[in-house]
């Protein structure tokens, strides 16, 4: 009995994405059921199968929340910022260095509410970011409240008697401000999240991945289930393709209620940082010159 | 050091910033426009990438200081520009720099307040928010020059102590001083020293980036991508970097933030002098009013009056003990300041019996007249 006890806890301890997490910080701060271990491992399997990627050589960056305490389990670089900056501490980071690979994770408060305007103007300048966006449709680490991705008619804290404001389908707007690569998936598809972050990350350009996840502690109690699977179970059955949704050219009323996963767009893009090189390399040997030289103040005085 | 060795040009004090930012290294830049600071960027644009450095505009001035900090932290000597609107917007930033030991420097172009106020006129009214702008207890570096051949200096100093000290450091320059132009020499290469931070030696295995016991207080800063896996966060964290909530982890990282700078003040702090030995009024003044200081206490002098001149140029962390020194046998101070009277509290702290404070707001300077009856006027009483 013994020896098979302690083989199995052998076999446990030899969990394939165990060497790139930090063991000493488990257990996560997450709640029971919450879908931020799905999509850590998925995205760390990603990391597991692109071979020549260098873990040592990657910088994960997150904003304030749930899916921002991601990073501090990860045994690699990383930087827990200030509440929806991750992308441009990334895009500061990826800039100076551009032989970084640069993840971002965070929620849907951070990513798209406070951080809405950089999560645009980082896919505006095409650079080369990965962001993973765990949608749990509310504010869960502050216990609760509706966020720009709430369901309509959603009781949250905050919207006590029902959401009345519209929501946010980031996936389709990023795709049209900029963005190479662009997909949602929910939880219950592990393994396309992890071929979406798999190409997200060979990706050049700004690459977004959204998973909408379970929260049965604070979003589930009040609307789907406080159960997880049920609220898994409830994303599944509410979702629909995205594929289908453009083959049978279905508009917004047809979609209401729904989510639309799959991929939104996956496009080649000139990237910022190669750009960037190109530019540094062009004014080296003479081939780019600046194109309006700036009048000196004093001429400009002495010519008034 | 000899003129003749020098590279002698007629600036702006916003060019010779950028100059002197290019001959501290400064190998990434990240802003936004504003008035009076959007030469800096626009020079920088033209320059850092002809120097096959990073130079970009991003979309506001939160996410300008938040690319910087992630560029110092990819191992850039890294800064930005703005003026008091724009500080007003990086101050959560500028915690989370200080939180993580970030090094960098944010110039601030003064300009009158409050709100868009004077946008293209001389004030220094964001003096305390440069201390006590973000949240939290904490402690940081500020040098105001009065000079366009010390906003090339000043601006060399402010990314050496960031890079020494692991610590944001604000160079408050101001409208007037970015926008005159006068005389700068700009000694070749090698000739101020230029201080670079430390990064660890080695891999170990029980490596702690937030080591409470390093040499100085600072410890040495692992660059993302050098192996040593390190967590950086803006929450209270231990001296492996992971987030506590534990009562004795977060006093003694606040005390050691603090004390990282306060135990510098003589190293940092640089006074300018004048007159003291038989003052029996000292003229307390930073910035631009100085010149219009030192040129009353010279009028005052040449009329037998007993008057001193003290300027500040580091303002922060104020060097009240060094300044008590200085002030201890003059009764009467009197303090000038572009603004409703912000480093006059601090004055006062010096327990002088006497400390009279001129003001000037509108957007104007002092004239050495106005300063010389009111000194006339102070010394009467």
């Amino acid at each position: 009995m013994m020896e098979t006890a302690q083989k199995e806890t052998k076999e446990r301890e030899k969990h394939p994405l165990q060497k790139y997490f930090r063991k000493e910080r488990f257990p996560t701060m997450f709640c029971p059921g919450c879908g931020n271990g799905i999509v850590m491992s998925a995205v760390m399997r990603a990391i597991d199968n692109l071979t020549h990627f260098n873990v040592d050589n990657t910088v994960f960056v997150s904003g304030i929340g749930c899916a921002g305490r991601i990073p501090g389990y990860i045994l690699a670089d990383s930087i827990h910022t200030t509440h929806g900056r991750a992308i441009p501490v990334a895009t500061g980071i990826k800039m100076f260095n551009p032989d970084l690979e640069v993840i971002v994770f965070g929620g849907d408060g951070d990513i798209t509410a406070i951080g809405g305007n950089h999560l645009l103007h980082a896919a505006r300048r095409h650079i080369d970011l990965t962001v993973v966006c765990v949608n749990n449709l509310n504010y869960g680490l502050t216990g609760g409240q509706f966020s720009p991705t709430t369901p309509v008619g959603a009781s949250t804290y905050t919207t006590p008697y029902g959401n009345i404001e519209g929501f946010f389908d980031f996936a389709e707007l990023i795709s049209l401000a900029g963005a190479a690569y662009s997909a949602r998936w929910t939880t219950n598809h592990p393994r396309r999240i992890t071929k979406s972050v798999e190409k997200a990350l060979l990706k050049k350009g700004f690459a977004y991945v959204e998973v909408v996840s379970q929260c049965p502690t604070s979003f589930g109690r009040h609307n789907v289930s406080a159960k997880p699977k049920k609220f898994m179970e409830w994303l599944k059955s509410n979702s629909i393709h995205v594929d289908e949704v453009r083959d049978k050219c279905m508009t917004k009323i047809d979609v209401e209620g729904k989510l639309v996963i799959g991929e939104f767009i996956d496009v080649e893009l000139p990237e910022l940082t190669e750009e960037y090189k190109k530019l540094i390399e062009g004014i080296k040997d003479g081939t780019i010159k600046a194109k309006k030289p700036r009048l000196d103040w004093l001429e400009l005085a002495i010519r008034a | 050091m000899l003129e003749t060795e020098c590279k002698r040009l007629f600036l702006s004090g916003n060019e010779a910033l950028c100059e002197g930012a290019l001959y501290a290294g400064c190998d990434f830049y990240a802003g936004y426009p504003i008035t009076p600071a959007s030469e800096i960027i626009e020079i920088l644009s033209k320059r850092m990438p002809a120097l096959g450095r990073v130079s970009m505009q991003l979309e506001d001035e939160i996410s300008s200081l938040a690319a910087v900090i992630g560029a110092s932290l990819a191992g850039a000597k890294a800064m930005t520009a703005t003026s008091g609107p724009g500080v007003s917007l990086m101050l959560e930033n500028l915690g989370l720099a200080v939180m993580c030991e970030v090094p960098l420097v944010i110039a601030n172009i003064m300009r009158g307040g409050p709100s868009t106020g004077l946008p293209t006129k001389p004030a220094q009214g964001d003096v305390m928010q440069a201390r006590y702008g973000s949240h939290g207890d904490y402690e940081l570096v500020a040098l105001i020059p009065n000079s366009v051949q010390e906003s090339f200096d000043l601006i060399i100093e402010a990314f050496n102590i960031s890079e020494m000290l692991r610590t944001p450091v604000i160079l408050l320059s101001s409208a007037d001083v970015a926008h005159m132009r006068e005389t700068v020499f700009i000694p070749e290469e090698g000739t101020i020293p230029v201080i670079n931070r430390r990064v660890p030696s080695k891999v170990k295995t029980d490596f702690k980036p937030f080591d409470n016991n390093s040499p100085d207080l600072v410890p040495p800063m692992p660059i993302f991508g050098s192996g040593y896996n390190t967590h950086y966060t803006g929450l209270t964290h231990d001296e492996y970097g992971f987030p506590s909530d534990d009562p004795v982890v977060h006093t003694k990282l606040i005390e050691r933030l603090k004390n990282k700078i306060t135990n510098k003040l003589n190293e940092i702090t640089k006074i300018d002098t004048k007159y003291l030995e038989d003052a029996e009024l000292i003229v307390i003044s930073y910035g631009s009013p100085s010149r219009a200081a030192l040129q009353a206490a010279m009028d005052a002098r040449d009329e037998g009056l007993k008057v001193g001149y003290i300027r500040l140029i580091t303002l922060w962390p104020f060097p009240l003990k060094i300044l008590k020194k200085l002030c201890e046998s003059a009764n009467k101070l009197l303090v000038l300041e572009l603004n409703m009277g912000q480093i006059v509290n601090q004055v006062r702290l010096l327990g002088n019996e006497n400390v009279y404070f001129y003001p000037k707001l509108g957007g104007t300077l002092y004239t050495p007249n106005e300063i010389l009856s009111e000194i006339r006027r102070c010394l009467k009483k």
